[in-house]
């Protein structure tokens, strides 16, 4: 029961505040360090993309993103996105009420697991699907026969997304729906509900907000990866070419404004996933103090 | 060390926290800074320590002006409420940091470190402690690790935020008894903060009571008990029943009936609040003894220990009145619920009755 | 022995959820990833030895891990600074510039890695202060470094913030009481209370730097034995028909990656124990 309320101190008390501040001075030059490292390190490539994207004029920009190989490019990562994250949403369900709402044997073992793809280069994400599906492979003989194309098509490239994007939504969803508890659940069931309707009803508004949160950044990375796509798509222009591949593409033909055009519509989903994120945090910590009746003792 | 504190004002924001407050902490006493949450009590504490900046007047620290030194210099030990102990630090580093961040010439060397951790974890009674983490000890055995932390220092002052106010009753009443003998043995000039007016009254030397940033009352525990100097202070510290009423004389009129009162300084006819705690009641049967007293209903008779409380509704308002009579008297008078008998204050104390005045009583 | 500890959970639904989760996770991750091992276990030890111990591949080592380790140090002390000003003082901007500390894990690599050569290169907005110092960038070591820098930041700002923010302001002020300094304030108090997150964020950003691909070739120039990384040379090798040796490189890779998770863990379990608040 203290009544001090933590305010910030008057200038002039400097001296004094000295218990748990830091005087002026320190302060600015750690704010000043803070903003310049942060400046060149993050807000510089940002705004370089516009830039070099919009130096030789608008006409350039639009007319390199209405050029048939950069809009095939921009469906195929649409389509991408429209099967990878779907993929895992359901996944990551699954996943989470598996291990949010059960105790069984293993389940560490398995949360690890599920984090594995973060760890694992990209690259390596690429490789292992062309050491099963290439020409190679183990199953390359037997594709090859009934002229099923997986390397350097459509199928490799979504597996390859798959994997990289693989625990999005699971991550954000375990720790939720852990720190939920199952009590709501099981008055629903008590009260006669089924399965699917209590996970509908109950548990899917619960959630909603962390799986938003974790299918914009699913969303976000699905369609900005590069190093596991560019080993499984074999680059080939107007077929297996994804935006960031096509950035590259552009890039190594010294097609600047092209490429950049190209990476400026990626860095803007980059901008709108930040600010999507930031209004999705914002929801959850709104419904998390309504979900407590009493504040969180420290 | 005395302390004295002089028309220190602070307010956060809006809200006044101590308006033009002006007290003197006699050298080696324990003070009690006691009232209600948000009465300013901690913000005072938190400024003698140096932790909070008063908007304006002075802290004295042994009648030198301190205002201007940082908590670093004003040398006190403070103990929080929550403990504040280092969490990755074992209870001897804990104890022993205030003298391992002495500046290199006044820090003892690691040897007489050691003995001093070691003698001031013996007088808190915690020595075979010394190798824990604060995360495997007990409430209380943390809040004496973080008063054994503060002594290591040698304060010339110690401040105590709420000290028991985060343990439970049982060791709380233990913590109370202990830190009172630790006072007597060192004789350190002590501030403490709560609102348990009973562990002021119990533990204290002398009390301050503190309502809406200004002190109310200071005193000797007896004193500040049996002469409370305002309605707040009354109803702070323990049970009490209100008669409304207009002075008349040297009695309250209540209704028709007569209260005789205590000396006052009111004006005749004046509105004012009769205040008289529970024990302070007689009750007697209607046409027992020739004095006047207010008739009122017998609602519950609840045994209570060695004495019984009754509460009873006064027959012209209907308000609610609590008395705590002897078993005997209660064995003498036979009562049953229901009946009615006559109230009769043995002592009854006087306050103007303004509508603020009658507000901020919160009877208990 | 059951599978289920709680048997009797009122809650359907455990063996379709977690049969779908097994399944999905063998399909997708373990069986593919175990190809990698068992294509790797092709090789006779000997050979094995020769592909990941040859010089190139080597020098790809030495850049990969010794630019991932330097990023990951820039990251640890500007990151804890970056950390510092969000959670300790407020100015103008702050919540922009917080939520854009996510960028580097929103925005996709190869768009970091060509704006980066930009502002890297000898005519951008960087480079073109720095060639005149004689300081190049882009197309260097150096430029690894930046990219690697880049991508790591998040890590450790958003592992130190919480902990930051969660270090109380009372252990601060009882330092301060018993006569410490500002400084030995932060160096005995909050530093040992966050450095546990300081850690675990210098490892995830180590391990992310290790296997970066996308910014970092724009920005490399690549050349073998000077500033080729190690992704990369996985995927030379893999141009060239050389599975087994593209393989080899990719599982000393992964089992760094999985010695480096598991550090990991024991380092967050370690530290969950001692720095316990208990009740």
């Amino acid at each position: 029961m203290s009544e001090s309320i933590a305010l910030p101190l008057p200038a002039q008390h400097s001296r004094i505040a000295g218990a748990t501040s830091e005087s002026p001075l320190v302060k600015s030059l750690l704010i000043g360090t803070a903003l310049i490292f942060l400046a060149v390190f993050l807000f510089l490539p940002v705004l370089a993309v516009f830039y070099e994207a919009f130096k030789k004029g608008a006409a350039v920009y639009f007319a390199a993103l209405v050029e048939p190989d950069a809009w095939s490019a921009i469906k195929l990562t649409l389509l991408i996105a429209a099967i990878a994250v779907p993929l895992n949403l359901v996944f990551g369900v699954a996943a989470a009420w598996a291990i949010a709402k059960f105790d069984f044997r293993g389940k560490q073992l398995l949360i690890t697991l599920i984090d594995l793809p973060f760890s694992v280069s990209p690259v390596m994400a690429g490789l292992i699907y062309v050491l099963i599906f290439g020409a190679q492979g183990w199953l390359g003989p037997w594709l090859s026969e009934h002229d099923v194309k997986v390397i350097f098509a459509l199928p490799g490239i979504v597996l390859a997304t798959v994997f990289i994007t693989f625990p999005f939504v699971a991550r954000e969803l375990i720790p939720l729906m852990q720190a939920q508890g199952n009590e709501e659940e099981e008055a629903a069931i008590v009260l006669g509900a089924s399965g699917w309707r209590t996970f509908w009803h109950v548990t899917l508004p619960n959630i909603k907000w962390g799986l938003l949160y974790g299918v914009i950044l699913c969303n976000a990375r699905a369609m900005g990866e590069f190093g596991a796509v560019s080993v499984v798509s074999g680059h080939i222009r107007g077929l297996t070419n994804t935006m960031p591949l096509h950035v590259e593409i552009l890039y190594n033909e010294y097609n600047f404004a092209a490429a950049f055009a190209v990476a400026s519509l990626l860095a803007l989903l980059a901008l709108v996933t930040l600010v999507l994120k930031s209004i999705v945090e914002w929801k959850t910590r709104e419904s998390v103090s309504d979900l407590s009746p009493e504040p969180v003792q420290k | 060390m005395s302390i004295s504190v002089r028309n220190i004002a602070k307010r956060f924001g809006d809200f006044v926290a101590l308006d033009n407050v002006s007290l003197d902490f006699p050298s080696g006493e324990l003070t009690a800074l006691l009232g209600p949450s948000g009465c300013g009590k901690t913000t005072l504490l938190r400024i003698i320590a140096g932790l909070e900046v008063a908007d304006g007047g002075s802290v004295l620290l042994d009648g030198e002006d301190a205002s201007s030194q940082s908590v670093r210099e004003r040398q006190v030990g403070f103990v929080f409420q929550h403990y504040a102990l280092f969490r990755h630090m074992t209870v001897f580093e804990n104890v022993a940091f205030g003298l391992t961040v002495k500046p290199r010439a006044e820090r003892p060397g690691k040897a007489q470190i050691a003995h001093k951790v070691h003698e001031l974890l013996k007088l808190v009674q915690l020595d075979w402690l010394a190798d824990r983490y604060p995360s495997q000890l007990s409430g209380g055995q943390r809040q004496r690790i973080a008063l054994a932390r503060a002594l290591a220092v040698e304060p010339k002052v110690l401040l105590l935020d709420e000290p028991f106010g985060a343990l439970d009753a049982k060791v709380r009443k233990e913590l109370r008894r202990w830190l009172r003998r630790l006072h007597d043995e060192l004789h350190v000039t002590s501030i403490f903060v709560t609102h348990d007016q009973e562990e002021a009254l119990e533990v204290a030397d002398r009390v301050v009571v503190m309502n809406h940033g200004h002190v109310e009352q200071e005193g000797s525990p007896q004193d500040v008990y049996d002469n409370p100097a305002s309605p707040f202070v009354y109803g702070f510290l323990g049970s009490v029943n209100l008669f409304h009423g207009r002075v008349h004389g040297d009695t309250l009129k209540v209704g028709g009936h007569e209260l005789e009162l205590d000396a006052h300084t009111l004006a005749p006819g004046d509105p004012a609040i009769g205040f008289a705690r529970p024990h302070e009641l007689d009750i007697r049967r209607p046409g027992e003894g020739l004095a006047d007293g207010l008739p009122a209903r017998v609602l519950r008779v609840l045994p209570l220990g060695a004495s019984v409380r009754l509460e009873l509704a006064l027959a012209d308002d209907g308000q609610i009145i609590e008395a705590e009579i002897g078993r005997s008297r209660l064995r003498e008078l036979a009562l049953t619920e229901g009946e009615t008998v006559l109230v009769l204050p043995a002592s009854v104390r006087v306050f103007p009755a303004p509508a603020a005045a009658d507000k901020a009583v919160q009877p208990r | 022995m059951p599978l289920l500890l709680r048997r009797h959970s009122v809650l359907p639904g455990f063996n379709l959820a977690l049969g779908c989760t097994l399944l999905y996770l063998g399909l997708i991750v373990l069986i593919p990833l175990s190809a990698a091992f068992i294509k790797t276990a092709s090789l006779s030890w000997p050979a094995f030895w020769e592909t990941v111990t040859s010089p190139r591949v080597v020098a790809s080592y030495r850049l990969s891990f010794g630019a991932s380790a330097l990023a990951a140090a820039i990251n640890a002390v500007f990151g804890l600074i970056v950390a510092w000003v969000l959670v300790r003082y407020t100015f103008p901007g702050k919540k922009v510039i917080d939520a854009l500390v996510d960028l580097p894990f929103a925005l996709p690599t190869a768009v970091a890695g060509v704006a980066l050569t930009a502002i890297y290169a000898g005519n951008g907005w960087i480079g073109q202060i720095l060639e005149p110092l004689g300081i190049k960038v882009a197309f260097t070591p150096l430029g690894v470094l930046v990219a690697l820098t880049f991508i790591g930041l998040p890590f450790v700002v958003r592992t130190v913030q919480p902990v930051l923010e969660d270090v109380e302001r009372e252990a601060e002020e009882a330092a301060a009481s018993l006569g410490a300094s500002r400084l030995q304030t932060f160096l005995r108090v909050i530093l040992p209370a966050i450095l546990p997150a300081l850690t675990t964020g210098f490892a995830l950003a180590f391990a992310r730097a290790l296997g970066e691909y996308g910014s970092v070739i724009f920005i490399a120039g690549n050349v073998p034995m000077v500033s080729e990384i190690t992704p990369l040379l996985i995927i030379t090798k893999l141009e060239q028909y050389d599975y087994v040796g593209a393989t080899a490189i990719a599982v000393v890779m992964l089992v760094t990656s999985f010695v480096l998770l598991l550090a990991i863990n024991l380092l967050q379990r370690w530290a969950g124990k001692r720095g316990a608040k208990g009740q």
